[in-house]
């Protein structure tokens, strides 16, 4: 009798705390009091992104540029460290690789001696240097772990709510957007690399003259092919993307430039929308910060009546003519832009460049009514479930169907308390893993009934048949689950998010089916064979 | 006391010449979903695969003739087609590496925007997998599978003594084989669900034939005078109605998903239920034939545990 009471009071404890930890997701937790809001759990399941809406966005962050960007620099500066030392040397980068001729003694001692971390690779002539394996798996590491950081940031600033954003694997950036529809406009903001630059226009060159002034978009490479040997070492060629707003045809302008930046965006300080009240048109306005303004007093002063060209990316955004030296340090980015592309641009300009630039690799966007139309099936597929398996455990089983039906609903119960209490997010497989386990929940209760009523059968009385056919049912009744629980071990490890919330509701509903029928249904009946002698089991 | 089986004594393993024809012919079908999966020409869905995949709901009934040649005048190549007329609701798939994602799933909403003026559209998802990813889902895929396999295993070893391991074993892949060989055989999508189902199939499939297992190793101890043959077909006999009631009560919960859980559910639960049915045959007719047909002499030696 002791131990029932126990036993009552265990079920009855468990039932209140999941009532507490699933309150959040029932529309009563708006009216409990303050105290209660404030201190008690408050949120409870989550839902997927596949069941609210949103985006998932999977980046890879290609950390063999960062590696290569970082070659570059220690080029640049190798250049000038040997030109100091006088020794005749020439730089010359190809990916990762920086090739130092002549191969000279002295040459390899003087790059060794200014950067220990490169590692000279195996060449019978030429002198060719990388940057060891470690430190560039350090630097495309780092690249991932900035990269994250410059997203949040921009991600923060673009007014989502409760967004997800987190590394995975070594080099992967994942991004969650509840609620978020437009996956266009969240992958320009997040993936691009905002590298701003500014650049001379060469237009003292002969070949300026001779660049096509309108390129189709497309045939961009072919241009590039065809003056690729002819324009001066120092200089590249980027294009404009240029559109009329009445036709809406689009073609490309290309410019001859010094390959030299002058300043870059990392000098930022500020980077706010305004409106050109001329056109009526948005622009970007940037402040830089003291040493950025006077880089670029220096840089206006010295090329006045030149054209200084804005870059983004690669892609020249405007080339005005400087007119007289600017000081204060502020500049402007116009390319006809839509009030939402400059807010966009004006944020990832604020948020800084990305290290490296980030590719797109997995796009997944549900739409909110998707969701809602999901939500909807799974419950009308759970209900009609639960209403299902009661009536045929009642019509089969009687009165010991109803025990097992109560047995069940506490398991339902439970389930949701104990994935609210763990914060689980609930995903549309997950639905089906909660309708499959009110299906197995009574499995248990199944064969546990089917072996008192072979003791019935056998001429027992009511509480030996309890008994023995519990006592002899267990071992079935947890062999029969613990491979269930294996699997859904198993695909919680190795899931994507939605079949990783089919795994959870799975595992856990197995479990608590255990403890609802080798506790609970017992419990039932032994309270009911305690009150009085029983005479005839109702099973 | 109302019971769907009656007391019962049919002879299970003398029907072995049936059982093992079926089992055979079905487990040909899982042989041939395998060769498919192994040689590359199964049908695998876009998460394996690679590629793009977008779900239009129109507001009125569609003619999914006509959503062919909106995207066929549109440029738009090697795509696949499936209706849920019930919801007007066409999915738009196209397997088939990219190199940059974003563009192809517009194109595909823009050439339908365009092309049904009078019957709108709202785009219910769009998913676009990179080559990366497919092959990283890929090997999750044949990990989970592989490490799911060792474990069941392992606990199949653990509790059970050698024969009966066996079948349980047999058993397990056999249920797996056929639920797969059933689906490529309607020429459904093998992907990550479909994975999904097939684990949760081996762990439940464990189930009856853990129940029916359990009858006959009781009845091993205690019968020792009949031949196993007998002693198993007992066994089978008084655990029948439980072996199908636990399975129906699953089955109805299944059922319900299979036609209220709505669409991305329904091939998850397709399989959970062939999963069932199949696993409740097997744990009757193959699980305990193997057992039976391991060490045919029946002698004491088996019947130690």
């Amino acid at each position: 009798m002791k131990s029932i009471r126990w036993k009552v009071a265990l079920i009855m404890s468990t039932v209140i705390l999941a009532i507490v930890f699933f309150l959040p997701n029932t529309p009563a937790f708006k009216y409990m009091p303050q105290w209660w809001q404030g201190n008690m759990p408050n949120r409870g399941i989550s839902l997927g992104l596949d069941l609210q809406g949103g985006i998932y966005l999977l980046f890879e962050v290609e950390g063999d540029r960062a590696v290569e960007i970082t070659t570059d620099r220690i080029a640049q500066r190798l250049k000038s460290i040997l030109k100091k030392g006088k020794l005749g040397a020439e730089v010359k980068v190809k990916g990762v690789q920086i090739k130092v001729s002549p191969n000279t003694f002295e040459i390899r001692k003087a790059v060794e001696e200014a950067y220990s971390k490169l590692e000279v690779v195996p060449s019978d002539k030429e002198l060719i240097f990388q940057i060891a394996s470690k430190e560039a798996k350090k630097i495309s590491s780092n690249a991932t772990d900035q990269a994250l950081e410059t997203i949040r940031n921009r991600v923060d600033q673009f007014g989502v709510s409760e967004p997800v954003i987190r590394r995975q694997d070594e080099n992967e950036i994942v991004v969650q957007l509840p609620g978020y529809k437009d996956p266009k406009r969240a992958v320009e903001l997040i993936g691009k690399t905002a590298q701003l630059e500014f650049m001379l226009v060469d237009d003292d060159s002969p070949i300026a003259a001779k660049l096509p002034s309108r390129v189709k978009p497309g045939d961009e490479n072919e241009i590039l092919d065809r003056f690729k040997d002819k324009i001066p070492a120092a200089d590249v060629i980027l294009f404009q993307r240029i559109e009329n707003k009445e036709t809406g045809e689009v073609y490309k302008k290309p410019f001859l430039l010094k390959k030299e930046v002058l300043l870059s965006g990392d000098l930022l300080t500020e980077a706010r929308v305004a409106i050109d009240r001329r056109f009526n048109e948005p622009y970007v306005s940037i402040t830089f910060n003291s040493t950025g303004a006077k880089i670029f007093e220096e840089v206006t002063g010295k090329y006045v009546k030149k054209r200084l060209a804005i870059i983004l990316d690669g892609n020249v955004y405007s080339a005005p003519v400087i007119q007289d030296r600017i000081s204060g340090g502020s500049a402007q980015i116009t390319g006809s832009f839509s009030l939402d592309e400059a807010k966009d641009l004006a944020i990832v300009l604020k948020a800084g460049a990305l290290p490296a630039p980030v590719k797109l690799i997995q796009n997944v966007t549900v739409g909110p009514s998707l969701g809602r139309d999901s939500i909807n099936a799974g419950k009308k597929a759970g209900l009609i479930a639960v209403l299902l398996v009661v009536i045929f455990m009642a019509f089969y089983y009687k009165i010991a169907g109803l025990i097992a039906d109560l047995a069940m609903l506490l398991n339902v119960i439970l389930l949701l308390g104990a994935m609210a209490a763990l914060n689980a997010t609930l995903t549309l497989p997950g639905m089906a893993g909660i309708v499959l386990a009110i299906g197995m929940a009574v499995d248990s209760n199944v064969l546990m009934f089917e072996r008192m009523r072979e003791e019935l059968r056998a001429g027992k009385t009511p509480r030996a048949a309890v008994d023995s056919g519990y006592d002899k049912a267990f071992i079935t009744i947890v062999d029969a689950h613990i491979t269930t629980l294996i699997t859904a071990a198993v695909l919680y490890q190795f899931g994507t998010g939605p079949i990783k919330g089919f795994a959870v509701t799975l595992f856990l509903g197995v479990l608590i089916n255990l403890f609802t029928a080798l506790v609970g249904t017992k419990t039932v009946f032994d309270l009911i064979n305690s009150r009085r002698e029983v005479r005839k089991l109702s099973i | 006391m109302i019971e769907i089986i009656k007391k019962t004594n049919i002879n299970f393993m003398g029907l072995r010449k049936f059982t093992l024809v079926i089992s055979g012919l079905l487990l040909l079908l899982g042989f041939v979903a395998v060769y498919h999966l192994a040689t590359g020409t199964a049908n695998l869905g876009i998460d394996f695969a690679g590629g793009t995949a977008v779900e239009i709901k129109f507001e009125k009934p569609v003619d999914l003739q006509k959503v062919r040649k909106v995207l066929d005048t549109r440029g738009i190549k090697d795509f696949e087609l499936q209706d849920f007329p019930t919801v007007n609701k066409v999915l738009i798939q196209i397997k088939r590496d990219q190199k940059e994602l974003g563009k192809l799933s517009e194109q595909i909403i823009t050439a339908l925007r365009e092309g049904f003026h009078d019957n709108k559209i709202r785009v219910d998802s769009t998913t676009e997998i990179g080559p990366k990813v497919g092959a990283k889902l890929r090997k999750d895929a044949i990990w989970a599978i592989v490490l799911a396999t060792i474990f069941i295993l392992g606990y199949i070893a653990w509790r059970f003594q050698f024969r009966f391991g066996v079948g349980a074993t047999v058993a397990t892949f056999h249920d797996v084989l056929v639920v797969l060989g059933l689906f490529s055989l309607m020429n459904k999508e093998i992907n990550l669900i479909l994975v999904s189902a097939l684990l949760t199939i081996a762990g439940y499939s464990l189930t009856d034939t853990v129940v029916v297992f359990d009858r006959i190793r009781e009845n091993l101890r205690f019968i020792t005078k009949e031949p196993v043959e007998q002693v198993i077909n007992k066994s089978i006999n008084e655990v029948l109605s439980r072996t199908i009631i636990t399975s129906l009560t699953t089955l109805l919960a299944a059922g319900a998903l299979f036609f209220f859980g709505g669409e991305v559910i329904h091939d998850f639960a397709l399989a959970m239920i062939l999963g069932i049915v199949v696993g409740t045959y097997s744990s009757i007719f193959v699980a305990s034939l193997i057992v039976l047909l391991w060490k045919k002499d029946g002698s004491l030696a088996a019947r130690k545990r």
